[in-house]
């Protein structure tokens, strides 16, 4: 079973990774985008976004999905931190999953932007990993994990 | 100038020590040559030609002496006594090494200084006016705003790794100094009817490989919808600007496939859920930031009398007349004025100023500009708040330390990126061919007779010396492993904007100075009365200077 950061600590996984030539994916599988619009019952369910797969066809069932994974198949696509915000800012209140070839030095930035877990391409190390998410403990934007600026709270 | 409080400085001191781990971990193989490249960059460092390369950012261009004093300190002791003023306002160090980089952070944190996103795919520092505050032609002080910017771009978690880089400038006067039109997004503060001072936002300027000159996205924006703007314009872009080829990746190709309205909707869009968010800027914010740019202690000056005096200077001593003449220029309180002082005399290369300089400059801004200096987008320092008595012992101080070249905004006074010496993405060398301009055109009467020219140089396309907004433009180009130079007409970065126009084939360096002579000698066959060199290259066009550059000896 592989591993992951979630919420600050070492978990298994307990969700089926995607299996794009599947036609009817189980409960408990993680979807493409693809998969995820033919599920008959979204309840519960978990679709993986790709870099240029924008999540606004996900708006309108936020609150089914119970996973959003969002691909980084290379660390240098920065577009996953504004779908992040993105359906963060839309209400979605389940897991968010970084996944793929991010690099710990950008833990921290990818925890601002409102991903609770992470699932790194190299998880020898998920200790050390650990370490990156709190290399900063004042930040001057707002972000979903500080809602107010530093301008807000400054005193 | 802006202070940092406990909370700015604490975010300083983290990133030092997060860069200090992350240098730490590459040097001992834990982070590869690509991971490492980002990050290093994010903090103004490249690895060049000869040795590394660090960019220190100077929020726009603003400094005080005790800043100067610990850059002259760095580098000598980190580098070979000298820095390089770039042309968005930063400081350059060109020989520190890598595993003294976290170190110089360190030292830098201690005056509030950092490398923060001078570098990378990401929002670079936001650039303005270097005569912002002291300008008779403003509006409104646009530092407040800048610094705001500053903060907010600072770290922003979300705009770390944008397709490309990403650049802000913010002018608040009638002349545009900042080049706004040539920003990935350009700020203006402009009054709307009922003369409410609000936000000009253009977005798609840039240089590069494909010049281009910004759009208008809004006439007016409310200032306090500042940052919630900002952010959409970002998310769109984030989004939607290429990532498949490194020169179509800037906003300005985003903008012009999109078009401009298409791409307004796509921000307005965004704009819905971020406008009136917590990002909103407070009155109280706003007033804060701008109590950091208040007036400092002026004086009430007799002005008549100091001018009275300054003209008996000037009758006694023509060399000071002729420096008050080129190198000041008003103040919008009497009594004072504004001093550029040249860092391109002929023979050192454009921008560079030494440790003693560095120090020297340090204590005349202490002792006639209360402490505070600026950079220049044209790689020239200022003093801004110089009082008109103190002028003639201010010069001499300047002219034994080889700072009072009585040329700027003239001919000498080059715009000139570090190229072939010192960049690995040169195509070609640049300051030799700076040098040999200066040192050509030495006859100072004929170079006022030319009256204000810019004149621009470039080692490779990405356009570091700012080519195509020369009114001449020189790039380095590489013609099968041969350096050789295009020169470009007619560009302009002022509010009426205009990119420089190729002349031809490219020159030899040997051939460029001449090339250059036969441009001039073409302006002033054709100019009429008080035309200056774009006025008639405007009314002229290309031909006469191409027919003349081209001919055969004769
Ligand atoms: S224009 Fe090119 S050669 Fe000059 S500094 Fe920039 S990248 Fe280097």
């Amino acid at each position: 079973m592989r591993r992951l950061i979630k919420h600050d600590s070492i978990v298994d996984d307990t969700w089926k990774p995607i299996d794009p030539d599947c036609s009817a994916p189980e409960h408990g599988q993680i979807c493409s985008l693809e998969q995820w619009h033919n599920l008959a019952d979204k309840d519960g369910s978990a679709v993986q976004l790709e870099p240029g797969q924008e999540p606004t066809p996900l708006f309108d069932a936020l609150e089914k999905i119970d996973l959003l994974v969002i691909n980084f198949p290379v660390f240098t696509d920065g577009r996953g931190f504004s779908y992040a915000r993105d359906v963060r800012e839309h209400g979605y209140q389940g897991e968010l999953r970084a996944s793929g070839h991010f690099i710990r030095d950008q833990l921290t930035y990818l925890q601002r932007c409102g991903f609770d877990a992470f699932q790194m391409a190299d998880d020898s190390d998920l200790n050390a990993a650990l370490t990156s998410l709190r290399d900063f403990t004042e930040h001057y934007q707002a972000a979903i994990d500080q809602p107010l600026p530093l301008f807000r709270r400054r005193l | 100038m802006y202070v940092y409080d406990q909370h700015d400085q604490k975010i300083i001191d983290e990133r030092v020590a997060q860069f200090r781990d992350q240098t730490t971990r590459f040097l001992a193989g834990e982070i590869t040559d690509a991971e490492f490249l980002p990050l290093r960059l994010q903090n103004g460092l490249y690895l060049q030609r000869l040795a590394p390369m660090l960019r220190i950012a100077v929020p726009y261009g603003l400094m005080n002496s005790s800043q100067l004093r610990k850059l002259a300190d760095i580098s000598k002791t980190y580098d070979k006594g000298y820095v390089h003023i770039s042309t968005r306002q930063n400081v350059q160090l060109n020989w520190p090494l890598l595993e003294e980089v976290p170190d110089i952070l360190a030292e830098l944190s201690t005056v509030q200084m950092h490398a923060i996103q001078t570098s990378g795919n990401c929002i670079r520092n936001t650039t303005t006016d270097q005569f912002a505050g002291v300008a008779s032609d403003e509006l409104e002080d646009p530092r407040p705003y800048c610094e705001i910017i500053r903060q907010w771009s600072t770290l922003h978690p979300e705009f770390a790794f944008l397709p490309r880089k990403f650049k802000i400038a913010v002018c608040g006067s009638t002349q545009d100094r900042a080049a706004i039109h040539y920003h990935d997004i350009g700020i203006e503060l402009v009054a709307d009817d009922d003369g409410e001072i609000g936000l000009k936002i253009l977005v798609g300027g840039g240089l590069g490989r494909t010049p281009a000159i910004g759009s208008v996205i809004c006439e007016w924006l409310d200032k306090k919808h500042l940052l919630t703007y900002l952010e959409a314009v970002l998310r769109v872009y984030n989004q939607h600007g290429r990532r498949d080829n490194k020169y179509k990746a800037r906003i300005k190709i985003l903008v012009r496939a999109m078009g401009i309205d298409a791409f307004r909707e796509a921000v307005e869009q965004q704009w819905t859920a971020l406008k009136d968010g917590a990002s909103t800027l407070t009155e109280a914010e706003i007033i804060r930031a701008r109590s950091f740019f208040r007036d400092p202690s002026y004086l009430a000056l007799d002005s008549t009398l100091a001018m009275s005096d300054l003209e008996q200077d000037c009758t006694r001593d023509p060399i000071f007349a002729n420096w008050i003449k080129r190198n000041t220029q008003d103040h919008r309180l009497p009594g004072y004025r504004i001093v550029t002082l040249s860092l391109k005399a002929t023979g050192f290369a454009p921008g560079d100023i030494t440790a003693e300089q560095l120090e020297l400059l340090a204590e005349l801004s202490d002792l006639y500009s209360f402490g505070e200096i600026r950079s220049t987008h044209q790689q020239n320092m200022v003093l801004g708040d110089v009082q008109v008595s103190a002028l003639y012992a201010l010069w001499q101080r300047l002219q034994a330390a080889g700072l009072a070249t009585p040329n700027i905004g003239y001919l000498t006074d080059i715009i000139c990126c570090p190229g072939g010496d010192y960049c690995s993405l040169a195509n070609a060398k640049s300051l030799p061919i700076a040098e040999a301009i200066q040192t050509r055109f030495d006859d100072l009467d004929y170079v006022y007779d030319l009256g204000p020219l810019e004149l621009n140089i470039s080692g490779c396309m990405n356009a570091c010396g700012h080519h195509h907004v020369g009114q001449i433009g020189i790039l380095g180009v590489d013609k099968k492993g041969q350096e050789f130079y295009q020169i470009c007409l007619g560009g302009n970065q002022a509010k009426d904007a205009s990119i420089g126009k190729i002349l031809g084939p490219s020159f030899k360096q040997k051939d460029v100075p001449e090339v250059i002579d036969r441009i001039l000698s073409t302006y002033v066959t054709l100019r009429k009365e008080d035309e200056n060199f774009l006025d008639t290259y405007r009314r002229v066009g290309i031909h006469p200077f191409k027919e003349r550059a081209y001919a055969q000896a004769d």
